[in-house]
């Protein structure tokens, strides 16, 4: 028998053995790596790296462009995942029920297909200024054109309107499935107990899709971190910084400035509040959201 | 009122499919007309291949597809006999430590590839990877993505079958190869499906890792064609654009069902 139970757990082991080697060493070894990286000066030929503690977050602590990035992120964030979140529920509601369904799902499911690079490279056109679609189009309405990427006030409101576009139909597809899975007596009940549309929608649909978008919020916010391809073509994080985001900001110290160290600290701080939304969603998935 | 409510949510819901169509519209317009013609939106404006035979000679974007293909094959074929030989031992061996090796894995739900560039370029140089499509591939080759999506459909199976075939005496991977991985395949295919997608696309770690146009795959060729500093003309970037993202959006197009069914699936969860 308890031979048996060897055998068991060595295959056991050997079947994870492989998946879970090549995680450990792309995951959690660099995890590791970063934060010791992290407590570490920047070397140079005179003065090799060595021990300096807490310096490099002390460091970004008190330097004005850390906190703008960060607070971009966070208007990143706030202007992007709401309003794709409420598109994305509208759109699964009107393809779930319209005729013509298939090509209304395929336009909006679409941008997602594409790479964010090339979403970027289209709208780019939009954006420049004079030849730029925007300034014709106000143009023709005799307003005066603008800069809108290189302009700070409005750089990030351009670059919220593509990620929207971008996201949406993603999402939708969260909600598509959820919508699938639920019964049409439901409808049926609520309809026979003279529930309008509307009522339907916040009392029946609304709750019983919490769970959903909770997965979507949390998927949703951990986008708005990850996803730094179209500053790459759009802006480059400027004007001055005006549209940097957080793991672009790493990139240009690891890539441009080659401070290895300060980008270790930065990433500290990324994983720091990805730790942070994964243990919310696991305590709220606990909690509140739990219907069925 | 009760009936003019309906179609103005249905007039509504294709106004917003054109919007959100338009941009790859203006895309195409601008593809295939003549470059001096493009910001005049004339609808008599003669059309032209012209711009894709330009692209096409100025950048190497043959070499690029392959690129991207040899990519996207490479990480699959990874991915799915390591995903499933995981995802087998998660789902049906009590071993010691099974729960904490787990809880392990899923931490990649999170914390993606993408946000530790700067210690796995690192790794990569140590190991000799830097400008090879491994290097590319090897950081996304254990998903646990696709570990819990199989685990997930390994563990609904009934485990009837499973005795049943140990029986007839087939081996442990006999098992997982002629029980667990047929039963399982819309899963199998939906995760190949929507990893497909997500590295064709895919920018930031290849963009970092590769540096000779041999190894370069799509999205990063791109971009550096894209560039506004390299003062391509908007038709130009127009039709690479639709280039690149046409393999993709003709298989979509193709296999819509079979795609959106995947997406459906694996958001499931």
């Amino acid at each position: 028998m308890s031979k048996r139970v060897t055998k068991q757990a060595l295959t056991g082991w050997l079947l994870v053995l492989p998946a879970v080697t090549v995680l450990a060493a792309f995951t959690h070894f660099p995890i590791v790596r970063t934060m010791v990286e992290s407590l570490y000066s920047k070397g140079n030929p005179v003065r090799p790296s060595h021990f300096i503690g807490l310096d490099n977050y002390a460091n970004f602590a008190a330097d004005p462009v850390f906190w703008k990035v960060l607070g971009n992120n966070a208007i990143f964030a706030l202007g992007t995942v709401p309003v794709s979140m409420a598109l994305a529920l509208v759109m699964a509601l009107w393809v779930q029920s319209r005729s013509g369904k298939a090509v209304l799902r395929l336009a909006y499911f679409l941008p997602t297909m594409l790479p964010m690079i090339a979403a970027a490279n289209i709208w780019l056109f939009f954006y420049t200024p004079d030849i730029g679609l925007l300034d014709q189009l106000l143009g023709t309405f005799g307003l005066p054109g603008r800069n809108w990427l290189g302009d700070p006030a409005t750089v990030m409101p351009c670059l919220m309107a593509m990620t929207i576009w971008k996201e949406a139909g993603f999402f939708m597809i969260f909600y598509l499935a959820a919508l699938q899975g639920m019964s049409p007596e439901l409808r049926e009940a609520a309809l026979l107990e003279g529930c309008g549309r509307f009522t339907y929608f916040r009392r029946v649909l609304f709750p019983l899709l919490m769970p959903t978008s909770l997965f979507v919020l949390v998927n949703a916010v951990l986008n708005a971190f990850k996803l730094v391809d179209h500053l790459f073509i759009l802006t480059k994080g400027g004007p001055s910084n005006a549209s940097n985001l957080l793991l672009y900001y790493i990139y240009e110290h690891a890539f441009a400035f080659y401070d290895l160290p300060a980008a270790a600290a930065l990433t500290v701080v990324l994983l720091l509040g990805l730790a942070i939304l994964a243990i919310s969603q696991f305590v709220f998935l606990d909690k509140r959201v739990h219907y069925r | 009122m009760k009936a003019a409510l309906p179609a103005l949510e249905s007039a509504a819901a294709w106004l917003l499919a054109l919007l959100w169509l338009s941009p790859l519209l203006f895309a195409l317009w601008a593809a295939f007309h003549p470059a001096a013609l493009v910001a005049s939106f004339r609808l008599d404006a003669p059309l032209t291949l012209e711009n894709f035979v330009q692209a096409w000679s100025m950048a190497p974007f043959a070499r690029y597809i392959f690129n991207t293909f040899v990519l996207v094959t490479t990480i699959l074929a990874a991915q799915m006999v390591l995903c499933t030989l995981a995802a087998f031992g998660f789902a049906r061996y009590a071993f010691p430590g099974r729960d904490t090796l787990f809880l392990l894995v899923l931490v990649q739900l999170m914390i993606v590839p993408e946000v530790l560039i700067v210690e796995n370029y690192h790794t990569m140089a140590q190991l000799g990877l830097v400008d090879t499509v491994l290097g590319m591939g090897l950081p996304y080759m254990a998903s646990a993505f696709g570990i819990f999506l199989l685990r997930q459909s390994f563990k609904s199976l009934p485990k009837e079958l499973d005795d049943a075939a140990r029986i007839e005496g087939c081996s442990d991977l006999g098992v997982l190869w002629r029980v667990y991985v047929p039963l399982a395949k819309p899963t199998l295919t939906a995760f190949g499906l929507v990893s497909v997608s997500h590295h064709w696309n895919n920018f930031l770690w290849p963009l970092i890792v590769t540096n000779s146009e041999s190894v370069r795959p799509l999205t990063v060729g791109l971009a550096i064609f894209g560039a506004p500093e390299s003062g391509v003309s908007w038709p130009l970037i127009s039709a690479a654009t639709l280039m690149s993202a046409l393999p993709l959006l003709a298989a979509f197009l193709l296999f819509q069902r079979q795609f959106v069914q995947s997406f459906l699936q694996a958001g499931i969860k």
